[in-house]
């Protein structure tokens, strides 16, 4: 665990880039620092390895003071990644990921069988081991700074907006082989960066840094999302905030309705009355749309609109189903199972009504501690729906 | 013109003599030139205040003719090879310190952070980061002065100290317009010699640098 303790860093000319900050960073989690330029979540990662000494206040390393240790010796156990990766163009590319092996004084041939299979690891082709830096892409770079920083397997990883540089479709893919990778190694890792998406995709605690390094809110990122602190978080986080809070619902508790299912051998008259039907397969694949009112004879042999897009239900959020709801002509989500069958429908009512993971009781935990005065109010609250049972 | 290329074949052992002593006169002082230029940009890198006055000095330095500065120097050093080789120092600073610090601001600040972040301590982070990137640069710095002092070291003759410089004033003095040219040649294949060889060190010293170029 990383823990700032009043930690504030005020410079010569008066400048403040962090005004006592105090926060927990938990062992094998990632918490991110985000915010404006200038909020100071860069100088706050640098305290941790040394690279700025705070002014007052301190932080320490499962409870131990960093200032205790000697900076050289304390950062070789503290992985970095820099935005631009920093790799050095006069070392290939094994010898940059063995660098602090090297500098640890393992022997060579130990230190370049780590970093082959940290090559592997992070998706190098081994072939690459003896290329120099400015021979690989930005993407490969980034996998080379990520490989190098682990290279020693420190517990801890810093990383100052690792993935700014490179593309989004390539920085999607790096986000996303970050969190398989640390699913795997479990480590102690602090990001930094500006994009609140990045923050929210990547972070299991966001910690949201105003100018003048003030720190505003620290919290899991769907609570960031449904409750921010203030004015400024909420900016910040920008708008479409409800709908991507949905992003955190499960849809693994959602009652799916089998009532617009049709097989395609049924006729249309059975489903006389809907407005629209599904109509699947002998394997309840669905097969399209189709609108019974203008049919006559068997489903499958009626008009069909094409499904489209589905959800898989228990693993894509309700975010993703709503989606899928929008986007079909019966307003409604098909859900399927992983083998594509379908486990039935949901509309946008249904999809709404699916509690937004605890959200939806602190909510009413917290207006009930801040305003007293709702209090009675929300008691009621239950009788009225028990009494409507 | 008549080339007497008989005494050329006479003198091939003299003139070989005489381009020995030519190179050690003219890169010696490079080299003392490098040992001084590393800790001089080093330290204008460090202290950047320090650059504008250190640029002006060597570049003033430089403009003071090499006749003047021996007759300085023979005051001190007398008619020794150090009275050739002092000025001759001093001219390759006014080339290696600005290439020195060029040499040290090509490295970029994302490869100076990573360095500090991962626990190199500053003099390693000097020796095994950034003189390593630095080499291209100095060396491009190296040839340059490397060339003008062998031009340059031919009027060490001018105080008795050999070299290929004797074979051009012998030559005049008895109006022999073959050892005239043939020191002028071999001078000049000196030259490109030691430029060659530099290239060579180059490549050896830098393939991620020589990889680049065939990349572009």
């Amino acid at each position: 665990m990383i823990t700032f303790e009043g930690v504030t860093k005020r410079y010569p000319d008066g400048t403040v880039a962090l005004d006592d900050v105090s926060l927990e960073c938990p062992t094998g989690r990632i918490t991110v620092f985000v915010g404006t330029s200038g909020g100071g979540k860069t100088t706050a990662l640098r305290t941790i390895n040394r690279m700025v000494e705070p002014t007052a206040g301190r932080v320490l390393i499962d409870g131990g003071d960093v200032r205790e240790r000697r900076p050289a010796e304390l950062r070789r156990g503290i992985g970095y990644v820099i935005q631009h990766a920093g790799l050095f163009p006069h070392r290939t590319i094994e010898d940059n990921i063995a660098t602090v092996p090297y500098l640890l004084r393992w022997n060579k041939k130990k230190a370049r069988a780590a970093a082959h299979e940290l090559m592997e690891r992070v998706g190098l082709d081994p072939s690459m081991a003896r290329r120099y830096p400015f021979q690989l892409s930005g993407g490969q770079q980034q996998r080379v700074g990520v490989a190098r920083a682990l290279a020693a397997d420190p517990p801890i990883m810093l990383m100052d907006e690792p993935f700014s540089a490179v593309d989004p479709v390539v920085r999607a893919e790096l986000q996303d082989e970050f969190l398989r990778l640390q699913a795997e190694l479990h480590k102690t890792i602090v990001f930094v960066t500006h994009d609140i998406d990045e923050a929210i995709k990547l972070g299991d605690r966001v910690a949201v840094f105003q100018t003048g390094g003030r720190l505003v809110q620290v919290d899991a990122p769907e609570d960031l999302l449904a409750h921010p602190a203030d004015e400024f978080v909420a900016g910040f986080i920008g708008q479409n905030r409800g709908i991507r809070t949905l992003g955190f619902a499960e849809t693994g508790g959602l009652r799916l309705s089998d009532d617009a299912v049709f097989a395609g051998s049924a006729d249309a008259a059975d489903a006389a009355g809907l407005d629209w039907v599904l109509v699947v397969d002998a394997d309840r694949r669905p097969l399209g749309w189709a609108r019974p009112a203008d049919e006559t004879g068997p489903l499958a042999e009626a008009r069909l609109v094409p499904v489209g897009a589905t959800f898989r239900a228990g693993a894509d959020s309700v975010r993703v189903a709503l989606d899928a709801a929008v986007l079909s002509p019966a307003g409604l989500a098909v859900g399927v199972d992983e083998t594509g069958a379908v486990v039935g429908t949901a509309g946008g009512a249904d999809l709404l009504a699916v509690p937004t993971h605890g959200l939806a009781g602190r909510a009413a935990a917290d207006s009930a501690a801040a305003e007293p005065a709702d209090t009675p109010e929300r008691a009621d609250a239950p009788v009225k729906g028990g009494a409507g049972d | 013109m008549d080339i007497d290329w008989g005494w050329i074949g006479d003198h091939t052992g003299t003139l070989g003599d005489h381009a020995l002593i030519h190179i050690r006169l003219a890169l010696l002082p490079v080299l003392f030139g490098l040992l001084i230029s590393l800790p001089a940009g080093l330290a204008c890198r460090r202290w950047q205040w320090l650059y504008a006055p250190v640029l002006t000095v060597s570049n003033v330095l430089y403009a003071i003719p090499s006749l003047a500065l021996f007759m300085l120097f023979i005051q001190y050093t007398g008619l020794s090879a150090s009275t050739v080789m002092i000025p001759l120092t001093l001219y390759s600073l006014s080339v290696l310190i600005p290439n020195v610090v060029d040499g040290l601001g090509a490295v970029s600040e994302p490869v100076r952070q990573a360095a500090t972040a991962m626990g190199f301590g500053t003099l390693r982070r000097l020796v095994q980061v950034e003189l390593p990137i630095a080499v291209p640069v100095v060396i491009a710095g190296v040839r340059v002065a490397a060339v003008s002092s062998i031009s340059l070291v031919a009027i060490g003759q001018l105080i008795g100290q050999g070299g290929l410089g004797y074979d051009i004033i012998r030559g005049s003095q008895l109006q022999f317009q073959t050892q005239i040219l043939a020191a002028s040649v071999l001078i000049v294949l000196l030259a490109l010699a030691t430029d060659a060889v530099l290239v060579i060190v180059q490549r050896l010293l830098t393939p991620w640098s020589r990889a680049r170029r065939r990349a572009s």
